[in-house]
């Protein structure tokens, strides 16, 4: 049989310095405090949070000799919880947290902009298929093409570089354009990712 | 009912934090030395 001792000793003896006492304390209403926070967050881990947070400032207060005991102490400590849970709930409508749903997972339409694993092979493999059909192309169009797509350079500056007009230049990425795409057909090579 | 109710039904659940969270609590008011000298107060961790 456990002998119950009173909230009131427990918290005289803590504050003399017993912390088997806090522990006690801790266990008595754990599943009091508990139940409560969770049946106001509906969340096992935010109740636990809170559950932690409020203690926390119990142990704070009682350390510092601020608790008085006019009240009870378990109506203290639900109080303590109960402003933590507002706090909760006031910071989760400051900054809305959305979760996803079997239905629905939110980072089908959120990402870092990154490939995935599986697509990064993907587009590195057709990147070096790529290389490798351009190199079928004729050399004057094969110059433009790659000062474009891999010089990243203006259709002015390939014009200055390689001596021929603005308009030459774009003659020849277009015909270079069109060319990669008859060797693809061809080839029947698929380049998707 | 079941599907009309379901969060009434979680409201009334039982339950415990784990003994994992009762440690670090006792662990922390262990370490928790709070020392007032002369009207200010002083919270020092002696982890």
């Amino acid at each position: 049989m456990q002998l119950q001792v009173a909230d009131s000793i427990l918290v005289q003896n803590y504050i003399s310095g017993d912390e088997k006492s806090l522990e006690m304390l801790i266990n008595k209403h754990n599943q009091r405090l508990t139940s409560f926070i969770y049946s106001k967050v509906l969340d096992r881990a935010i109740a636990e949070d809170i559950f932690q947070d409020t203690f926390i400032k119990v142990i704070r207060t009682l350390k510092r000799g601020a608790y008085n005991e006019e009240g009870k102490f378990l109506p203290w400590v639900m109080r303590i919880a109960h402003n933590l849970i507002i706090d909760h709930f006031r910071r989760n409508k400051r900054m809305p947290k959305f979760e996803g749903s079997e239905d629905f997972n939110i980072f089908s339409v959120l990402g870092d902009g990154k490939l995935d694993a599986e697509r990064q092979l993907i587009k590195d493999q057709i990147d070096s298929d790529l290389v490798l059909l351009i190199e079928e192309l004729p050399d004057d169009q094969k110059e433009v093409l790659v000062m474009r797509i891999y010089k990243d350079m203006s259709f002015k500056e390939i014009a200055e570089n390689t001596g021929v007009s603005i308009n030459t230049a774009l003659g020849r990425m277009r015909y270079a354009l069109i060319n990669l795409r008859k060797i693809i057909e061809k080839n029947n090579i698929v380049l998707t990712n | 009912m079941e599907q009309i109710y379901p969060r009434q039904q979680n409201k009334c659940k039982l339950v415990k934090v784990k003994p994992e969270r009762v440690k670090l609590l006792l662990q922390y008011s262990k370490a928790l030395n709070i020392v007032n000298h002369k009207g200010l107060t002083f919270e020092n961790n002696l982890n």
